[in-house]
């Protein structure tokens, strides 16, 4: 009769396979994916390949051939980085045409519109404490940025330019097209038709033209639908666009998560004697934003790089400045790649790094619910 | 009096009563607002002297539109001048989409190939193509067509009679006539006949479960028309071959700058975005999938047709759709390069005429009509592969 033991001393007994050294598995292991098939090895020696010329054209470009000294004429003659340039005109990309002398406001108001950021995306400081520190931020960096009071020279929107002002125009429209926004996702899952098509009306008619389309009408028809003698400035009307257009996208992120949530939960909060607004802002809405945020992050990533659209009604945002420091006349056909390196790399630092927040959220996310 | 100031508390709390309450606040707010607007419309138009009404349409544009899919010129009127800017918008469109979808597909494979050095390539190619602003990429793809490509008199020729310079790619091509359109018409017709064709076999295969080859038939039905309507009609079919004179390229059809960086542009931005959708479809299909179609002795390929890809594509279908429409919108950036779309048209006629409104109101009648026509055909498609159920 087996019994357990005389099974186990059998296993003992069994020729143990010699496992090969973890040296040898390792290399095995990274091995066999890239040349484990004649057509695999292939794809390998051309992706090294792509990757060897990527990398020393990178290099040449900007270390090897690149120009560290004299001015234009210097870096007409080579066919590297051209880094007098950034030298010259790195101030003038990043700030604009904002007086010179105030610039160090717009710094200390990026720095500290970043730092508020930086905190809002710390998950442990979410609390209605944010409200507040953003309230603060905001009225400070506009004292700085706008001057006017405090010993602060007055400088108008017109010299507003720069990052600044695609920081500003993305969060400001994100700021203000948010409540919008969970107004018209609540208004398009209403029970009450007549709201219900208004909504579905303006959230559909917005999703469908294309973002320079409001722009040209913020900026050419809203003039004329204003009462005579009133005049509304230039940046403001294109943040009133930006901000219609953020709030019809954020409507229908919010309307995902509302519909995510289950009927019961209304129900329950009916129950509970609680009415419509009391049961959305204590019950059905904390759950909603919360399934709401990362698709939210993804649209924020979406806006910062769609405000360099309004360069093309004539405000002077980040790629604007850039585009104006490659065509100085000093530089003008020089710098052209340098110039758009540049912007790519700033607007790539601060997408990716949303993005990258975005998947931390949507783990942390998972792992909460399961 | 008593009872009547009861009985009006009562109907405030009478929930049919505040339903209908709310929204006729609600609709008469907005009607309100646009008299309002409408009024201040008037008297601004009324002040600055400016035309309303859509009368100037048929008046003479005069203007010049660089390139065009249709013929026309600058004593044309402004409706056939924006019908040229739409025809071109929806041809740099089209062929964006198919470019983008070809690629995304690649790149979304590419994604998830077991060889990490390919992997890594293609999650370098995505994230650079998502993190900078597709208008960035189209002022730089212009600047280096226009700027680091010899001039026209010292054009690359990169493949026999393919000319590259700084005025666009030049290849050859057919003088198109008439009889070239019958040609066309034949092949989709062939087409249709193949598909037709595909379905009956398919369908008898499954009613007497024998299988016989049917590819021969498709083909037949496919090539017959074509080649009758070649035969028939005679088509000149003599290529002008672009040949480089001292100053200029002569002959062949040429893809100018502005249509070459907007169709790059607009289609590597896009793919981009198709791949992540491509990708998560696939993903989203459970490896006992592939298990299960392999005990059932299906060959990879099979595999793949058969079983993974329609589960995939009901995941790919939705969000590819509204990748689409975004390329369809976005390709109204071609103004910032100078492609005379129909914005950019529109912009032209808008500055001309002072019709401000009315211009706005065309393109965006346009835009949203186009993104409804999309939105069907594609809701269409997804409710031909989403989920049967009972």
């Amino acid at each position: 009769m087996t019994t357990a033991t005389d099974i186990a001393e059998a296993q003992l007994k069994m020729p143990v396979r010699r496992e090969p050294d973890i040296g040898h598995r390792l290399l095995h292991r990274t091995l066999k994916p890239l040349v484990g098939t004649p057509v695999n090895a292939v794809i390998t020696l051309a992706c090294l390949w792509i990757l060897w010329l990527g990398a020393k054209g990178a290099y040449g470009w900007l270390v090897t051939r690149a120009v560290t000294e004299g001015g234009a004429q210097a870096c007409k003659v080579g066919n590297g980085a051209c880094w007098p340039f950034y030298e010259a005109k790195l101030r003038f990309m990043i700030f604009g045409v904002y007086p010179y002398d105030e610039q160090w406001r717009v710094l200390i108001a990026m720095i500290l519109f970043l730092g508020a950021m930086g905190i809002t995306m710390v998950p442990r400081f979410w609390s209605r404490q944010l409200l507040v520190l953003w309230g603060v931020t905001i009225a400070a960096t506009a004292i700085l940025i706008g001057g006017g009071v405090f010993g602060l020279s007055y400088v108008p929107t017109t010299q507003w330019s720069g990052l600044p002002l695609s920081f500003l125009l993305s969060a400001v429209g994100l700021a203000f097209g948010f409540p919008l926004g969970v107004v018209l996702a609540l208004a398009r899952s209403s029970t009450l038709p007549a709201i219900r098509v208004i909504a579905i009306i303006f959230i559909e008619v917005i999703r469908g033209v294309p973002l320079i389309s409001i722009l040209f009408m913020a900026s050419v028809m809203l003039p004329l639908f204003m009462p005579s003698g009133v005049t509304v400035d230039k940046l403001l009307r294109a943040q009133i666009a930006i901000i219609i257009f953020a709030a019809a996208y954020i409507a229908e992120a919010v309307r995902g998560g509302l519909q995510a949530i289950p009927r019961g939960q209304h129900e329950a909060a009916s129950a509970m004697g609680l009415h419509y607004w009391q049961a959305m802002r204590l019950v059905v809405l904390p759950q909603a934003l919360k399934i709401a945020i990362p698709p939210l992050v993804n649209i924020s990533i979406g806006f910062f790089q769609d405000t360099t659209l309004v360069t093309i009604i004539g405000l002077l945002d980040f790629l604007s400045t850039v585009r104006t420091a490659m065509t100085d006349p000093n530089w003008v056909g020089i710098a052209v790649l340098e110039g758009y390196v540049f912007a790519a790399f700033v607007f790539l630092v601060f997408s990716y790094g949303m993005g990258a927040y975005s998947r931390f959220l949507e783990r942390r996310m998972r792992l909460g619910h399961d | 009096m008593r009872v009547d100031a009861m009985s009006g508390t009562r109907l405030l709390y009478n929930l049919r009563f505040r339903a209908i309450l709310y929204q006729v606040i609600a609709v008469g707010s907005i009607v309100l607002l646009g008299l309002y607007l409408f009024s201040n419309v008037s008297q601004k138009l009324a002040e600055q002297n400016i035309a309303t009404g859509f009368g100037y349409l048929s008046r003479e544009a005069g203007f010049v539109i660089s390139q065009t899919l249709i013929d026309y010129k600058p004593t044309d009127t402004y409706g056939h001048a924006i019908l040229a800017g739409i025809v071109n918008t929806v041809w740099v469109s089209a062929w964006s989409v198919v470019l983008a979808t070809v690629l995304g597909l690649v790149v979304g494979i590419a994604r998830l190939s077991s060889n990490p050095l390919l992997a890594l390539l293609a999650f370098l190619y995505v994230e650079a193509l998502r993190n900078v602003p597709l208008l960035l990429y189209l002022f730089l793809w212009y600047a280096l067509i226009v700027t680091s490509l010899p001039a026209v008199r010292e054009a690359w020729e990169i493949l026999p009679h393919v000319f590259l310079s700084n005025s666009g790619l030049t290849v050859p091509s057919l003088v198109w006539t008439g009889t070239h359109t019958v040609v066309l018409l034949a092949l989709v017709l062939g087409g249709v006949l193949g598909v037709f064709v595909h379905r009956r076999a398919t369908a008898q295969r499954i009613s007497t479960g024998k299988t016989r080859m049917i590819w021969p038939w498709v083909a037949l039905a496919l090539l017959a028309p074509p080649m009758l309507a070649i035969l028939v009609m005679q088509p000149d079919l003599t290529v002008s071959l672009p040949e480089k004179g001292r100053f200029r390229l002569t002959g062949g059809a040429q893809l100018r700058p502005e249509f070459t960086a907007l169709l790059v542009g607009l289609a590597l931005s896009a793919s981009a975005g198709i791949a992540e959708i491509v990708r998560s479809g696939i993903l989203s299909v459970r490896k006992g999938q592939w298990e299960a179609a392999r005990a059932l002795g299906l060959r990879d390929g099979l595999t793949m047709r058969l079983v993974i890809l329609p589960q995939a594509l009901r995941v790919i279908i939705p969000p590819l759709t509204s990748s689409y429409l975004s390329l369809f919108k976005n390709s109204s950036l071609a103004i910032a390069i100078g492609y005379p779309d129909l914005v950019m048209v529109s912009n032209t006629t808008m500055n001309q005429t002072g019709q401000a409104i009315e211009g706005i109101a065309i393109f965006m009648l346009v835009y949203l009509g186009l993104s409804i026509l999309i939105s069907l055909f594609m809701n269409w498609y997804n409710s031909r592969v989403a989920l049967k159920e009972r």
